[in-house]
């Protein structure tokens, strides 16, 4: 489970998330939407520790990690899978696995990359290569093969289906249900692209300007017209 | 025929202790990208503490291995008392920092060790190797300096290539933030570059002095010729570097036995400039344009 409380963050004299509460459940998406600005990339830097909030907390699994270092997180079970994706291009397809698995023990690291490839065959196929090589779906596997790679309790995705043709990002998304299905695994999902979002969320947060405008569950704000209108752009 | 091959040995040698230089210089830009000035200083440094120690009375070894392994404390004390504070600031503020800790650690050794001449020994005899009855321009002591520069390389790309360590230091320079949210502790993988690097500049420093005469600015020229072979290299690649090292040396070489060895400087500058100019990434660089 993971859970933000009146979490507030500035730039300077730009307040970019402005109280934001809410829980994510475990075994479950959440989705968090919003327009560009809305404070989502905001809400995941701060929640894995790159940025540091005013006021309020964050909670793993019950657990107060709001002043944790980000070099801490991935040890305690939270993944971040950064907006533009954050592939290390220098490195080779399986140099950027094994660093998802850095606390797990060494001598299951190779089974984990095995795992891994066997989830996102294209990995597999592409092993050996620099990842410089890959398409934007194919880095997108990476990134959250790689985060998996350290069996994340929690795993929050920036908006993943960025530049993605909708084909990709329905086969990324297919995979990410099946893998809340059989691992247990809590997703925060941040989204630009309201529908397709929710069409696997479970349940979905709206942000406008900082602040919790609505959250309720996926099918319910998928079926308010005038929210679609106002904030998804649908 | 026997010019040539003066040419060619001479400028190995000499490309080798370049190599090594570039090489230091090459593993700090590619972590924090500052061109790090005090790196000649720092090996002029711990030259100093080898000759201290085999004046002392101990071996050539012992005070070569001390020198090494001053230099990976140097190292790594420069970059957390003097880097560390600018971390995050502009780049200008950390080379500005390493360009008065150049002359600072110049002051502070002229006020140690004097500011004379002082000769420093060779494991190796520095005379021509005999081959027949002709004697040719490879020394003992020239061998051995191609063959630690080549054995350091070949241990640093070990270290980057095979083991975990290597791994989460190159992802701490490529990518801080990345390597960061992944677990990698990337203010002591900056730590243990610069302590490496300043390892390999000992290095090189010990070379340029074995068999010749050491004072506090020894090594000044070199951090010159360093830098060019870097750039010619591509100052992102250790390998790049180490071959750049290597071109220099021989070019230099050449120029100097064909020329005139006092067209050697104004031949680095052109080289340096026609790098820029050229290609502004290095020899071996993929992309057209170094990002800095
Ligand atoms: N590094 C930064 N420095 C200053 N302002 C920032 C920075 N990052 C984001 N902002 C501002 O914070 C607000 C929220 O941005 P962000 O969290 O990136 O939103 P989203 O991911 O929803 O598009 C915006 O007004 C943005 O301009
Ligand atoms: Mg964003």
């Amino acid at each position: 489970m993971f859970e933000v409380r009146d979490l507030t963050t500035s730039y300077g004299p730009v307040r970019a998330l402005d109280g934001v509460s809410f829980t994510a459940r475990e075994g479950r998406v959440t989705a968090v939407l919003g327009a560009n600005g809305a404070g989502k990339t905001t809400l995941l830097r701060t929640a894995s520790g790159l940025v540091r909030p005013q006021r309020g907390q964050v909670l793993l699994e019950g657990r107060d990690i709001t002043r944790t270092p980000a070099e801490d997180m991935a040890r305690l079970g939270l993944a971040h899978v950064p907006e533009g994706r954050g592939v290390i291009t220098e490195l080779t397809v399986e140099e950027n696995l094994r660093l998802g698995g850095l606390h797990r023990p060494a001598r299951t690291r190779a089974a984990d990359v095995e795992r891994i490839c066997r989830l996102f065959p294209v990995l597999g196929e592409r092993h050996d290569a620099t990842a410089h090589v890959l398409s934007g779906g194919e880095r997108q596997m990476l990134v959250i093969g790689r985060a998996l790679m350290a069996a994340p309790k929690v795993l929050l995705l920036d908006e993943p289906s960025l530049g993605l043709a909708p084909r990709i990002v329905a086969q990324i998304f297919g995979l990410l249900r099946s893998l809340v299905a059989s691992d247990g695994l809590t997703v925060v999902l941040v989204e630009q692209n309201a529908r397709s979002a929710l069409s696997i969320a479970d349940v979905g947060v709206v942000l406008n300007l900082g602040k919790v405008v609505v959250q309720d569950d996926a099918a319910a704000l998928a079926a308010d017209e005038k929210l679609r209108h106002a904030y998804l752009g649908f | 025929m026997q010019q040539l091959l003066t040419t060619a040995l001479g400028g190995l040698t000499l490309g080798a202790v370049y190599a090594a230089f570039a090489l230091a210089l090459c593993l700090i830009w590619r972590s924090t990208r500052i061109v790090n000035f005090a790196q000649a200083p720092m090996a002029m440094i711990t030259t100093y503490i080898a000759l201290v120690i085999i004046d002392a009375g101990h071996s050539y070894w012992t005070g070569f291995a001390a020198a090494l392994i001053g230099g990976l404390l140097l190292g790594a004390v420069v970059e957390r008392v003097v880097v560390r504070p600018v971390e995050g600031k502009a780049e200008i503020n950390a080379v500005i920092l390493t360009l008065g800790l150049f002359i600072l650690i110049h002051a502070v050794a002229g006020i140690v060790f004097g500011s004379r001449y002082r000769s420093f020994p060779a494991p190796f005899g520095v005379r021509g190797l005999t081959v027949g009855d002709t004697s040719i321009a490879l020394t003992g002591f020239g061998v051995f300096t191609v063959v630690a520069v080549v054995v350091v390389m070949g241990l640093l790309v070990l270290l980057f290539r095979y083991t975990e360590v290597g791994l989460r230091m190159r992802a701490a320079a490529f990518n801080q933030e990345v390597a960061r949210i992944l677990g990698v502790k990337v203010g002591r993988m900056l730590t243990l570059g610069w302590a490496l690097a300043a390892l390999v500049g000992s290095l090189s420093g010990l070379l340029i002095a074995g068999g010749s005469l050491v004072h506090p600015a020894y090594m000044d020229s070199v951090v010159v010729y360093g830098f060019v072979a870097a750039v010619l290299g591509g100052l992102d690649s250790p390998v790049g570097s180490v071959i750049g090292g290597m071109l220099l040396g021989l070019s230099l070489s050449a120029v100097s036995g064909y020329l005139g060895s006092e067209l050697v400087p104004l031949a680095a500058l052109v080289i340096l400039m026609a790098v820029l100019l050229l290609r502004p990434g290095g020899l071996f660089s993929h992309h057209a344009e170094r990002r800095v």
